[in-house]
């Protein structure tokens, strides 16, 4: 890799708010994302999380991973649970009850959780104007019950309810923009990010948990697993979905966008989908329909992001 | 040490399941899933800590002489110190020797 690309691991929290022993596959850059959002928020934060991977790898009774307070929740309701601690809390500080105190309200779910299942709490939270944030870590699939195809799953990735085939290319839909979703929001803060570029991804988390109002955070998760990837590739392929503008890495403050990273130079989308075995089954002419497909996405965002 | 699971009347949990101590799944010792372990070449490490920040099961700790190693009790082994270490001084070796 890049020698100075990420350099000093002296400047980061050295303290860890998750465990090791947790059950995550191999190489799981997830859980990664996980650790260094939690490196970011530091020990005043409150999580309630919804079903999928990081809850089942981190959580099988009687052991917990985690060192800060954590509630599990169903598929839909994180969202919905975090707003209710926030406001308890919040009353509770202004009746005198509890100490006053900045404390971070966090609700953290899959895609699957955020862009299908939980969807409608989620406007909900943001709608209301909780002081929180919301974390999605997007490995595009339903993985924890065995890939599975969400709405964030990208076109043309085979998954076992979108299998490719003589019929089928695999994923016959676009991935459901969720990152947009929460701008049509009016939120203060939304941003994406992937752990492979992680000085990137805290410093935006930490400008979430500082905006008073609801943020939206929106990570790119490789899952070895479910993208059929060797263990050891997982960090490679998020900057290379970064590096081909695939994923690219933005942040919205008060509606205004920021390209916080351009790649230079951008790389060949083949190199992205090539070498994952979701994608094995493509066709060159199904590359170049991926490829302009995502032009046009990236194109937008530049153009929101020139305005400023 | 907590009990396994199969071990716990019902009536010993918490109300709400609540697990009151904090990161005890660190109990679970994740190295024996390791089919490979990471070595690391002492003398070439810069000391960068690369693959400390990369590491998704948090095993890797800082050696008294200031290089980087990983904590075995945990490695899972998936090799992405190795291959994200600037310097390339991190081999992956065969466990079955
Ligand atoms: C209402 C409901 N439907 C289905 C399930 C089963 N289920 C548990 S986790 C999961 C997959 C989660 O996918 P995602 O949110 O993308 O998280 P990931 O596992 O990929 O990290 C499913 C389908 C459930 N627990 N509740
Ligand atoms: S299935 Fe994917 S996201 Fe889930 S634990 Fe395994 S590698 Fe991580
Ligand atoms: S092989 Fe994987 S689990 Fe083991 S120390 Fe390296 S990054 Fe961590
Ligand atoms: S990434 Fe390599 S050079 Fe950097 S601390 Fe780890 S072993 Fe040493
Ligand atoms: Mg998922």
């Amino acid at each position: 890799m890049d020698k100075y690309s990420v350099f000093s691991a002296r400047l980061v929290e050295q303290t860890e708010y998750m465990a090791s022993g947790h059950r995550a596959c191999q190489g799981c850059a997830e859980v990664l994302a996980l650790r260094l959002v939690l490196k970011a928020l530091g020990r005043d934060t409150i999580v309630a999380m919804s079903t999928g991977c990081m809850e089942i790898i981190s959580s099988p009774l009687p052991l917990t991973s985690w060192n800060i307070p954590w509630i599990h929740n169903a598929f839909e309701n994180s969202s919905a649970v975090v707003s209710g601690c926030e406001s308890g809390m919040k009353a509770m500080m202004r009746k005198g009850k509890l100490a006053p105190k900045k404390i971070n309200f966090v609700a953290m779910g899959g895609d699957g959780a955020t862009a299908d299942i939980g969807m409608g709490p989620l406007s909900g939270a943001l709608e209301r104007g909780h002081d929180m944030i919301y974390v999605c870590y997007d490995n595009e699939a339903y993985m924890n019950t065995g890939i599975q195809r969400s709405s964030s799953t990208p076109y043309g990735a085979s998954t076992t309810t979108s299998p490719a085939g003589k019929a089928s290319i695999g994923q016959q839909t676009r991935k459901k923009n969720m990152p947009q979703i929460a701008v049509a929001h009016n939120v203060p803060y939304v941003a994406t990010a992937c752990p492979s570029f992680p000085f990137d991804l805290m410093e935006k988390v930490k400008r979430a948990a500082e905006i008073p109002g609801p943020a939206y955070l929106h990570i790119l998760s490789v899952c070895p697993t479910g993208w059929r990837i060797p263990p050891d590739e997982a960090i490679r392929y998020g900057r290379l979905a970064v590096d081909t503008c695939m994923f690219p890495l933005y942040e919205v403050v008060d509606g205004k966008y920021r390209l916080t990273y351009r790649p230079n130079p951008v790389l060949p989308l083949k190199e992205y989908l090539s070498g994952q075995g979701r994608y094995r089954h493509l066709t060159e002419k199904d590359h170049e329909k991926i490829e302009s497909m995502m032009k046009s996405d990236y194109e937008k965002i530049v153009k929101l992001s020139d305005e400023v | 040490m907590a009990k396994a699971m199969d071990e716990i009347k019902w009536q010993e949990l918490e109300i709400g399941a609540v697990v009151t101590e904090p990161g005890n799944a660190a109990e679970y010792k994740t190295g024996s899933w390791r089919s490979e372990r990471p070595v690391v070449q002492k003398e070439q490490c810069i000391k960068c800590g690369v693959c400390w920040l990369f590491c998704p099961d948090m095993c890797i700790i800082r050696a008294v002489e200031g290089h980087f190693t990983a904590n075995l009790n945990y490695c899972k082994g998936c090799g992405i110190c190795a291959r994200e270490c600037p310097v390339g001084c991190i081999t992956m070796i065969s466990e079955e020797g």
